[in-house]
């Protein structure tokens, strides 16, 4: 009997050890919240990517999960509250207006690792924020397409004014003037991140009215569409669209979010996640410019030069002196503007020929 | 630059009218469906997915359309032979065509699709001003003018269009005559049905010739308002959808041309255009009476 009670207490232990040891081999649950649908080929498709990437990367050492179109808002509360229970060990929140809800759960889920990106509050230390440095990729566009155009004039498809976007149309002029001081951009405010038949209106209009080379900070691929229609350029924003427009896509800003990913949920793996604020460019590889196509070989050294000049960290696209539209004055000669103030960008550098949206 | 503005506009306009004018239909028959907007969504996923497998942009036109009209039997079965709610039933429709083609297009997201080209008339599209507009637009513009034409002349001036009209206006008194009330609503749903499918085509395959999920991003929700908009007129919705489609469009062009008006009103001058012309047209009540089928949105049962 004495033995019998011994060797199930043996067996016991030895099932609570191999129990131990799989709780050690656990996955690290990785979860995601997206704005949109992982179909819009835009924003949520990159983070999308970036999740496929984490999974390709990592393999079993890794579960994912992921909750698509959660409105901003009390919804999303809801939806990081839920992760949180389930067990996962990090979510990222990827969108902005996610802000609030994500450090209001932080707070009530310690163990559980944070990571909103485009914001700015971290107010527990388990919440990290993330966001891409874009206008690095935007001002390369602005000196291309000011080598490229013929009319000096470019279209830009804005979504809402937001700092996020007037910071890029800023850099894309500063770009453009870099080469040509004349050069003039017309924005057209689509007020919407997404609906392709208003984006092509948008670009059909701004061609009528004679630019020759479109850009956008909207989600969808009809203004390269329209663009390849009409026989002049493009950009592409958020994914690689040489697809939509072979002929046409000079390059694209394409949002890289792998890295980071894989990077951080490794963190928690090894127990070294710390809270942090990243805000990264091209140097980190977190932008990506797509292959400069359809553009004569000058320019497309000159935009490569462009680029590793700011990959370097050599020079800084917000570089004194710049003027306000106003033409009060901003940023001294040699001057660099901080991050706070770019972050939350709301006026326009001289040379922009729009009125920003209040 | 005149001409290609106009162009433009019948580009925007174009889906919002056959869709409305499916959904006219239906009304007049004094079926309520809001699903326009799922039926439309089917529509262009499917308009986009045939074309791009078979690589002809017309099969997929055709395949957008059954889609449509099966979507629309769908409704039909829940509505007229269940008798279900309809404005539930139709929401639920708009939900269930959201999300399934979200599912089904997941694989297509990303690639250029095929386009129904512009069709040209030799020498008559070279006319100065109109000769585009005119003559060298896609064949769905021709369609839509068309289809308003007919569906003006089949409810006005035919046998059948007044018995659709009866039973829309009063469907006990139409089952009183002998007039089979659920076939015929079952027709004016399929006809609306094969229109949204069509409309939805014209998004992906003439209109931005690629899918992503929501790219219909509520036009369905605008064809329904076309119709009231037009006081189930069929001549009028054309009227609402190029007005519509004009201050969309010329709100772009005013904002690229620097006028200093706040984007965002500028963007809802669409909407508030609409609002406008539906305070106007309903201060008359008798009018508005006159016109609206009186049985719209009422259940049927016979022998009842």
């Amino acid at each position: 009997m004495k033995d019998l009670l011994k060797a199930l207490a043996a067996a016991t232990m030895l099932g609570l050890a191999a129990a131990g040891t799989a709780q050690a081999q656990d996955p690290t649950k990785a979860c995601f919240i997206y704005v949109g649908p992982i179909g819009d080929f835009g924003w949520t498709y990159q983070h999308h990517q970036g999740l496929l990437q984490l999974e390709k990367e990592m393999g079993d050492a890794v579960e994912t999960a992921y909750l698509e179109s959660v409105p901003e808002g009390a919804d999303a509360e809801r939806a990081i509250e839920r992760f949180a229970r389930s067990g996962c060990d990090i979510i990222f929140t990827t969108s902005f207006g996610y802000m609030d809800a994500t450090n209001k759960v932080a707070g009530r889920f310690a163990d559980v690792k944070f990571e909103h990106a485009t914001g700015y509050k971290r107010e527990h230390p388990n919440v990290s924020t993330y966001n891409s440095k874009f206008h690095e990729g935007r001002y390369i566009q602005g000196v291309i397409a000011a080598k490229m155009s013929k009319a000096g004039v470019a279209g830009y498809i804005a979504s809402f004014p937001i700092p996020e976007v007037v910071m890029g149309i800023n850099a894309f002029v500063l770009g453009a003037q870099s080469v040509n001081p004349d050069f003039k951009v017309k924005v057209v405010w689509a007020n919407t991140w997404f609906d392709p038949g208003k984006e092509a209106d948008a670009a059909k209009a701004l061609i009528d009215q004679g630019v020759d080379i479109i850009t956008q900070h909207t989600d969808s691929t009809a203004p390269m569409q329209v663009a390849a229609e009409r026989g002049i350029k493009a950009f592409g924003q958020a994914s690689d669209m040489i697809k939509f427009g072979p002929q046409t896509q000079l390059t694209a800003i394409v949002d890289e979010w792998a890295p980071y990913y894989v990077e951080r949920v490794k963190a928690v793996r090894d127990g070294t996640w710390q809270q942090q604020d990243v805000w990264a460019g091209l140097k980190e590889g977190h932008v990506v410019m797509a292959p400069y196509t359809n553009m004569p070989d000058d320019v497309k050294a000159l935009a490569e030069e462009t680029e590793e000049k700011i990959r370097s960290g050599a020079f800084n696209p917000f570089t004194g002196p710049i003027n306000k539209q106003d033409g009060t004055a901003w940023l001294a000669e040699g001057e660099v503007a901080d991050d706070k103030t770019l972050l939350g960008m709301n006026f326009y550098v001289e040379g922009v020929d729009d009125q920003l949206p209040k | 630059m005149f001409e290609s503005v106009l162009i433009t506009i019948a580009t925007a306009a174009t889906p919002l009218l056959i869709a409305a004018i499916g959904e006219l239909v239906v009304e007049r028959s004094g079926v309520l469906n809001l699903g326009v907007e799922g039926m439309m969504i089917m529509g262009a996923v499917t308009g986009f997915a045939v074309a791009m497998l078979t690589g002809s942009a017309w099969l997929g036109v055709f395949a957008a359309i059954l889609v449509g009209a099966a979507f629309a039997l769908l409704f039909g079965f829940l509505a007229l032979t269940l008798v279900t709610n309809q404005v539930a039933t139709g929401l639920a429709l708009t939900l269930f065509g959201l999300g399934l083609s979200g599912m089904l297009g997941e694989s297509f997201v990303g690639l250029p699709g095929v386009r129904l080209g512009a069709v040209d008339i030799p020498v008559l599209s070279d006319l100065p001003v109109v000769g585009r507009l005119l003559f060298g637009q896609d064949p769905l513009f021709y369609v839509s003018i068309l289809l308003t034409a007919g569906v003006a002349y089949f409810l006005f001036s035919t046998r059948a269009g007044l018995m659709l009209r009866a039973v829309g206006d009063n469907h006990t008194s139409a089952h009183a005559q002998g007039i089979n009330v659920i076939g015929i609503r079952y027709l004016a749903l399929l006809f609306g049905g094969a229109c949204a499918g069509l409309a939805g085509a014209y998004l992906s395959i003439v209109y931005t010739p690629q899918w992503v999920e929501n790219m219909t991003a509520g036009r369905g929700w605008i064809a329904l308002a076309l119709v009231v908009f037009a006081s189930w007129r069929p001549w009028r919705v054309v009227v609402g959808a190029y007005l519509f489609g004009g201050v969309t469009i010329g709100q772009l062009h005013a904002q690229a041309l620097g006028v200093g008006i706040p984007s965002q009103l500028l963007s809802s001058l669409p909407y508030l255009a609409t609002v406008v012309v539906l305070v106007l047209i309903s201060r008359n009540r008798r009018l508005t009476m006159m016109n609206t089928p009186a049985s719209l949105g009422r259940a049927f049962v016979p022998d009842r």
